[in-house]
């Protein structure tokens, strides 16, 4: 099973095994991991779902409306890290991932 | 309130879970009880008419995951629906009998999906679509029809319109208004979806109302002002009623919602209303959509411990997803007197409404940084007024 690690700004990590096709976003809402909300529900279209992608394999390239709500993130976009996690998809994206969540989505 | 009391919420959709947690996130040390009807954990519903029709997802995004309600001690009553609110004796009453006190009481049971009262109209394969069941209940006829009619070219109608174009069904939208949309989005944007939709194969018949359907059990046939449709599935999309039929019986103020103040609180100082079936005192509207359940639970929540006592202010925002057309707005476009479309109507673009010289919403088609861009502006803008 893939797996997510989450970490907090306070440095707390969790880890969470998931099925295949489970997004970033899917999995934190699942698995009550503070600092996601996901308000569109999984479109691109909130930008509620930022996370900063720490030590991972390579992952597909950001779409274009991806790139575009990241410009508008609440807080920093970092422009080598930053993705928006229902765009992640568990399986055919990666294998293991860890993300860092930002301090603020809205 | 004191911080010890109960609240609690009829309804567990998006403003109710979102009511809980902002309760906690602001330090509310009480009791929380969600009560919903639905059997199911507390749900999101834009995939709903979206992805979940079309997509190999059989599992609806929760609001939270199910260890959430414990971890953070919200009772959460589901399948249970809420039979009256005795406003005296501060309690609830629910179907199994029991009963449930409270100090404040939310309001946040939706809406329901408008039915349409024709000859025929019971027949099956004739489907509205609000909650995970009547989505549920669409999938399988979805795969095994072949004629599909939308009553209704609103959002629910036009999404679904798509999803069923995109499994590559014979669609045909219908609707007595002159054009899609009519009730949320500028002529401009709505012409622009229709066209790209009638491009995508999807047929549409405006200025035609629905007479009868007809069938032996199952609907085969939409007759309509405009002439009769083949039809094996038949979708309602003609909008929703809020839900506000306990709180009339409980002698609040009712009138096309439940009446709320500019601080969400309705007739009685006890009981707030938010979400789809909260209707302003002020501007006598209903905004149904999740910012605006979301945002108001947020600011219900500081009112509840005391955090804010200014009155409810927000820009409200709304998309929707259309096939590859994403429909982002920000703001609210009635009321402007002059518009100015950026972009290519064909391809992405945004209108931007003004009145008089200042901007007051933006429709963005497939221009997300420009949605994004405004909607900065225009909360910028709240927060310094
Ligand atoms: C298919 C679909 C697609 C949508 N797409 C979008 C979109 O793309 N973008 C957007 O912004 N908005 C969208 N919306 C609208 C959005 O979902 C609503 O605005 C939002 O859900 C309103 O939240 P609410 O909490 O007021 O009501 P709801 O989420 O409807 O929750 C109300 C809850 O109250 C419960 N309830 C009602 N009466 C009782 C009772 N007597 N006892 C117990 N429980 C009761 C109901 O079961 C329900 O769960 C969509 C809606 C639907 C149905
Ligand atoms: S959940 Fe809205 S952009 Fe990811």
């Amino acid at each position: 099973m893939p797996t997510i690690t989450y970490r907090q700004p306070d440095g707390s990590t969790l880890s969470v095994a998931v099925s295949d096709g489970t997004s970033v976003m899917r999995a934190a809402l699942e698995n009550d991991i503070r600092g996601i909300i996901g308000e569109c529900g999984g479109q691109a279209m909130c930008a509620t779902c930022h996370v900063y992608v720490g030590s991972t394999p390579e992952l597909p390239p950001i779409a274009e409306e991806e790139q575009e709500m990241l410009e508008c993130t609440a807080a920093p976009r970092d422009p080598a890290r930053s993705r928006l996690g229902c765009q992640l998809k568990a399986g055919s994206d990666f294998e293991a991932i860890e993300v860092e969540i930002p301090a603020r989505q809205v | 309130m004191t911080l010890d009391e109960t609240v609690a919420c009829i309804g567990a959709g998006h403003a109710g879970v979102q009511l809980a947690e902002s309760l906690r996130t602001e330090g509310f040390a009480g009791r929380i009880v969600l009560i919903d009807e639905q059997e199911h954990l507390p749900y999101s519903r834009p995939p709903l008419s979206k992805e979940f029709m079309t997509g190999t997802e059989m599992a609806p995004l929760p609001l939270k995951g199910a260890s959430w309600y414990a971890a953070h001690d919200v009772t959460l009553h589901t399948g249970t629906r809420a039979t009256s609110i005795d406003r005296e004796r501060r309690r609830v009453h629910l179907e199994d009998g029991s009963a449930l006190g409270w100090n404040h009481l939310v309001l946040a049971q939706g809406a329901r999906a408008r039915t349409l009262d024709v000859p025929g109209s019971t027949l099956a394969g004739i489907h509205t679509l609000r909650t995970l069941n009547d989505a549920k209940g669409l999938r399988a006829p979805l795969a095994r029809s072949n004629r599909v009619v939308v009553v209704g070219a609103g959002f629910i109608g036009l999404e679904f319109a798509c999803a069923a174009r995109a499994t590559g069904l014979d669609v045909t939208v219908v609707d007595p208004a002159g054009r899609a949309l009519a009730r949320s989005v500028s002529s401009v944007t709505a012409a622009a979806l229709v066209s790209r939709l009638e491009a995508a194969g999807t047929h549409f018949s405006f200025e035609t109302s629905v007479l009868a359907f007809q069938g032996e059990d199952h609907v085969r046939r939409v007759l309509t002002s405009n002439g009769d449709l083949d039809a094996d599935l038949v979708v309602i999309g003609i909008g929703v009623v809020p839900r506000d039929e306990l709180a009339h019986e409980a002698g609040l103020e009712v009138d096309g919602g439940i009446v709320v103040d500019s601080a969400l609180l309705t007739s009685d100082p006890n009981i707030t209303a938010v979400g789809d079936l909260a209707v302003s005192s002020s501007t006598g509207a209903r905004t149904e959509c999740v910012q605006n359940a979301a945002d108001q639970a947020r600011y219900v929540a500081q009112r509840i411990v005391g955090k804010t006592a200014e009155q409810y202010a927000h820009v409200p925002r709304f998309w929707s997803h259309l096939g590859p057309n994403r429909l982002q707005i920000v703001g609210t476009w009635t009321g402007s007197d002059n518009s100015e479309l950026a972009g290519n109507p064909d391809g992405a673009f945004s209108i931007r409404h003004y009145r008089g010289s200042s901007l007051i919403a933006v429709e963005s088609v497939n221009q997300p940084r420009e949605h994004m861009q405004a909607r900065k502006a225009l909360e910028s803008r709240l927060s310094v007024a």
